[in-house]
């Protein structure tokens, strides 16, 4: 922290306003790890290839180690913590859980806010061969991806009938 | 089988946490009042150290402390030691250099630690760290396995003045000599097994924390197996006996191998932390992750199998040079001899083996065991020679394995290993059938008028797990036994916590122990508690590698409940006033036999507790019981794997088109884990075979460093994979499992190189089989299958 001066920047994560000095230099995983204490982004790399940072900046994935916290002023910034809507779980991970699509964890929130993100851009019916592409920018070293790709389908199924329900409704 | 019991594919209890983002890795620790490390480490592969001048680092902000391996030895922190002794063939103990935690006079890699950096920040301490200035003698590198110990110049190690490390041997070489004499053909090949970097997505980390007032350290690590950690760090680090030393290795990302060491970093946190009396964390980044993690594999083997005029193996012969890196790492002299060489027999009865490896030292990073370890290494050498012998000589793949297949058990090779139980025939036939081979002609000639080479690749595996017998490895070297421990605690309202000396980073223990102790004390689920990672809660353990959690680990959890369940009847005996041989248990409820007296396990356990029904002098209150299972025999899994694939020749593209696994585990605890294990296993054997290729230059520089240059494999490189079992039961322990972790990496390398040689019609095709490298095979081949 060269001249040790900060800045002041806020946004909105998970739904709740914060605001922080923090070095201008803070990327957003730093500021989300180290300044929110919201430690279920990970980071698993420092060249923005591994994913496991994932994160949604108003509503769209970006990788929290490639945007600085001071970028993301006034933002709506959602992270794994704030997907499940009032204590229920979102059904990306449930279908994560129900398909064994995590072994040791580390790169699945990572996963999940990518899939989640993957079905709001592409809708529910994704195939086999999209749900591969579009997993490029999130590396697993656990579950050889089989699984993975299980869990995203089946949990954009399932994001498709909630859609549809809440429609109804 | 019940829902929850033995065999069900229950849902993972610890997932929650994880996809909820609520997990707690060890970066995800903060102490108060913690200050941060940076590593200074060496730019150069082989250099002496003149000087260390830190005097203007030490006025940067925020520095607190920085300390040079002067300050370690002044400690008196012993070295960094490798626990298991290798021999020579003529006597001599291998040639063990030093080792320090921080460099002495000399640094033998690029990224060999040189100083430490604590600050405030770790922004701080890493810009402090870029002003210690370090004066440089650079000598020169020897970087290639295959010529280390004919470079000349100096020696990596002044003990090993040629960089020989040792020169080990196994086998029988008269009557391997003899076989060959004999031979009706024999087929030579020449080998490299690449070297990979493991790369668990969660880099290492630590948090070293010590109590001034308590004169004890905590130490909160990214480790497989705590109570080792402590072990070296108190019996020969010299950090602090081990009654003052907490070892916890809470969630681990991933380990492979890599985090089964004791490496320098972890060491020189929970010491410096005493000496700046705060807590001291550091988290590795990527790149150093892949400087300074151990590596895998890196060797360079040639290979001859003898046949005689049935087309019968009579004889193998290896001769192998393992890169054992600049320094030895904690296990790694027991990876290219004990965990690889006896396991040259493959799944074939081959009377006449004889291997020697000799040991290496250069100036790249320590090499040690990664997911196999050593048994990647010897599947990789058998089932490549054998696909080619039966090119050679004409036969069928598959029924030259199956001519070939051990059918009779217990069978004793001629390298160590009794296999106790199999039928690989069983499982080559399912793994035929599912791929269905009969129509492969057709779907290469398909392939054909697309343009594209389509070719079919086996990998007929086997390993040794569960590993393994005390007595046994302690014959071979090992400084530790490898036993494992479990205490089961029965609460007095029948819940149940178990501790365990296994460590799961994935595994899925959580789930698949609780899923054994619900089967057998008729609880439910949730009931029962899985406790790992922390010296402080279990007494003493192993930890997980080598496919050994649920062979040994749940072994020893079986007699321990075996005790509890014994103690237990004494207790109903009370209480039912019968005598403890009329008790039957079962689904959770004690009987006296022949009666509808009965009561469930919760109230024996409550009734242990109160102890109102009996003398406490004659029967002890309470209900927990302890139990050390040490193995009485390796496990040996064994499947077939089959890779088809398809070659553009184009661009030397090759895609996985269809890939089979039909494996033998013995019994399987837990199905949807299984296959987990086994899909991600055969993802690192494919990224072996196909995508990761560790290169360091001629000076000793790494040039893949990062994931822009060393390729992981990611969702689309693969199909999707079938994967199914057949089934042996394991003799040698309580519940007849194998163990699955390992398989796939083991099976996956020759199955894709097989395939890929069947496709060109070319042998020559060295991991990783990158597109240029098949290019450059197809330029060859073209001309020839042009002309025929
Ligand atoms: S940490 Fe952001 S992509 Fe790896
Ligand atoms: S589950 Fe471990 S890296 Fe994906």
């Amino acid at each position: 922290m060269g001249s040790g001066e900060t800045m002041l920047v806020a946004m909105t994560v998970n739904g709740k306003a914060v605001s922080r000095d923090v070095d201008p230099r803070t990327l957003l995983v730093q500021f989300l790890r180290d300044n929110l204490r919201l430690t279920g982004t990970h980071v698993g790399c420092d060249t923005s290839q591994c994913g496991a940072c994932v994160v949604h900046i108003d509503g769209n994935a970006v990788k929290s180690c490639t945007i600085l916290a001071v970028a993301c002023e006034s933002s709506a910034v959602t992270t794994i913590e704030g997907l499940a809507a009032g204590g229920t779980l979102h059904p990306m991970q449930e279908a994560f859980r129900e398909h064994h699509g995590l072994q040791c964890g580390f790169c699945t929130p990572g996963m999940i806010m990518t899939a989640v993100d993957m079905v709001n851009r592409r809708g529910p019916d994704l195939d086999e061969h999209t749900i591969r592409e579009d997993l490029e920018g999130n590396i697993c070293r656990c579950t050889g991806y089989h699984n993975i790709v299980k869990a995203v389908a089946a949990g954009a199924q399932a994001m498709g009938e909630t859609a549809f329900k809440q429609a109804a409704e | 089988m019940s829902a929850t019991g033995i065999g069900a594919s229950v849902r993972r209890k610890e997932d929650f946490r994880f996809i909820t983002g609520k997990g707690h890795y060890t970066d995800d620790i903060n102490r108060p009042g913690q200050a941060y490390a940076y590593f200074v480490r060496s730019p150069h592969a082989h250099a002496k150290i003149n000087r260390i001048d830190k005097a203007e680092a030490e006025r940067a902000p925020g520095v607190v402390a920085i300390f040079t391996g002067e300050d370690i030895a002044a400690d008196k922190i012993g070295g960094l030691i490798c626990g298991w002794m290798i021999h020579s063939k003529d006597g001599s103990p291998m040639k063990a250099g030093p080792h320090p935690a921080l460099a002495q006079g000399k640094v033998r890699y690029v990224g060999d630690h040189v100083a430490v950096v604590i600050a405030e920040t770790y922004a701080q301490a890493r810009e402090a760290g870029e002003q210690v200035n370090v004066d440089y003698d650079v000598l020169p590198a020897v970087v290639d396995t295959g010529s280390a110990r004919s470079v000349g110049g100096e020696p990596v190690h002044e003990v090993a003045p040629d960089n020989t490390v040792f020169e080990w041997h196994l086998g029988n070489k008269p009557e391997t000599e003899a076989a060959f004499a004999r031979a009706a053909h024999v087929t030579k090949l020449d080998i490299v097994n690449n070297r990979l970097i493991p790369n668990a997505m969660e880099p290492r980390a630590a948090v070293g924390d010590y109590d001034d007032g308590a004169d004890s350290f905590t130490l909160y690590t990214t480790s497989q197996n705590p109570h080792v950690a402590r072990l070296v760090l108190s019996a020969f680090n010299g950090i602090a006996p081990e009654n003052k030393l907490r070892v916890i290795a809470p969630d681990v990302g991933g380990g492979f191998g890599s985090k089964i060491f004791i490496y320098a970093e972890e060491t020189v946190c929970v010491w410096a932390a005493k000496k700046v009396n705060r807590p001291v964390k550091w988290n590795s980044d990527r790149t150093e992750a892949f400087l300074s993690d151990a590596h895998g594999r890196d060797h360079v083997t040639h290979a001859e199998l003898a046949t005689d005029a049935n087309g019968m193996m009579i004889g193998l012969r290896v001769h192998t040079t393992a890169n054992l890196g600049a320094y030895l790492s904690t296990f790694s002299s027991s990876v290219p001899t004990y965990l690889y060489a006896p396991l040259l027999s493959g799944q074939y009865n081959i009377p006449a083996i004889y291997c020697e490896v000799d040991a290496v030292y250069t100036n790249t990073a320590p090499v040690d065991a990664y997911r196999g370890a050593g048994r990647p290494e010897a599947t990789f050498v058998i089932e490549r020679i054998v696909e080619v012998a039966a090119r050679e000589l004409g036969f069928d793949p598959a029924e030259f394995r199956r001519r070939n297949f051990v059918t009779s058990y217990p069978h004793q090779t001629p390298v160590i290993m009794c296999y106790d139980a199999g039928n690989y025939g069983a499982s080559m036939d399912k793994a035929l059938e599912l791929i269905d081979y009969k129509g492969f002609p057709a779907r290469k000639a398909e392939a054909q008028r697309r343009g594209r080479l389509r070719g079919i690749g086996f990998s007929a595996y086997i390993e040794a797990c569960g590993i393994a017998p005390s007595a046994a490895v302690g014959s071979l070297g090992a400084g530790v036994g490898l036993w494992e421990s479990a205490e089961v605690r029965v609460n007095p309202v029948g819940t149940v916590e178990v501790l365990t000396g296994s460590h799961s980073h994935g595994q899925g223990h959580e789930t698949t122990f609780a899923q054994l102790v619900s089967e057998r004390l008729g609880i439910p689920i949730d009931n029962v508690t899985i406790v790992h990672g922390d010296t402080d809660k279990v007494q003493m353990g192993m930890g997980t590698y080598g496919s050994r959690s649920g062979a040994v680990g749940m072994s020893a959890i079986v007699k321990a409940l075996d005790k509890v369940e014994a103690k237990a009847k004494k207790v109903a005996g009370y209480v039912l006033e019968a005598s403890p041989d009329d008790i039957e248990f079962k689904d959770g409820k004690f009987t006296v036999k022949g009666t509808d007296k009965e009561i469930d396990f919760a109230s024996v356990a409550l009734q242990a507790y109160v102890a109102h029904k009996f003398n406490g002098q004659d029967l002890e209150p309470g209900l927990k019981e302890g139990a050390f299972y040490d193995p009485t025999n390796f496990t040996f899994p064994a499947g077939v794997h089959i890779c088809e694939c398809e070659i553009d020749p184009d661009t030397g593209v090759t895609r996985i088109e269809n890939w089979v696994a039909v494996d033998d585990f013995g019994i399987v605890i837990n199905p949807m884990i299984v296959e987990g294990q086994v899909h991600g296993g055969i993802a690192q054997g494919v990224g072996q075979a196909l995508l990761e290729g560790t290169v360091y230059n001629e000076d000793g520089q790494l040039l893949t460093a990062s994931y822009m240059d060393y390729c992981m494999p990611r969702a689309y490189d693969f199909p999707s994979l079938k994967v199914e079992t057949t089934e042996t039961r394991c003799p040698s322990n309580p519940l007849g499992i194998k163990g699955c972790g390992e398989a796939g990496a083991i099976a996956a390398p020759p199955a894709v190189i097989n395939a890929i040689t069947d496709a060109l019609g070319h042998e020559n095709i060295a991991m990783p089989a990158t597109p240029l490298k098949v290019w450059r095979a197809v330029q060859e081949v073209q001309p020839r299958m042009a002309a025929e």
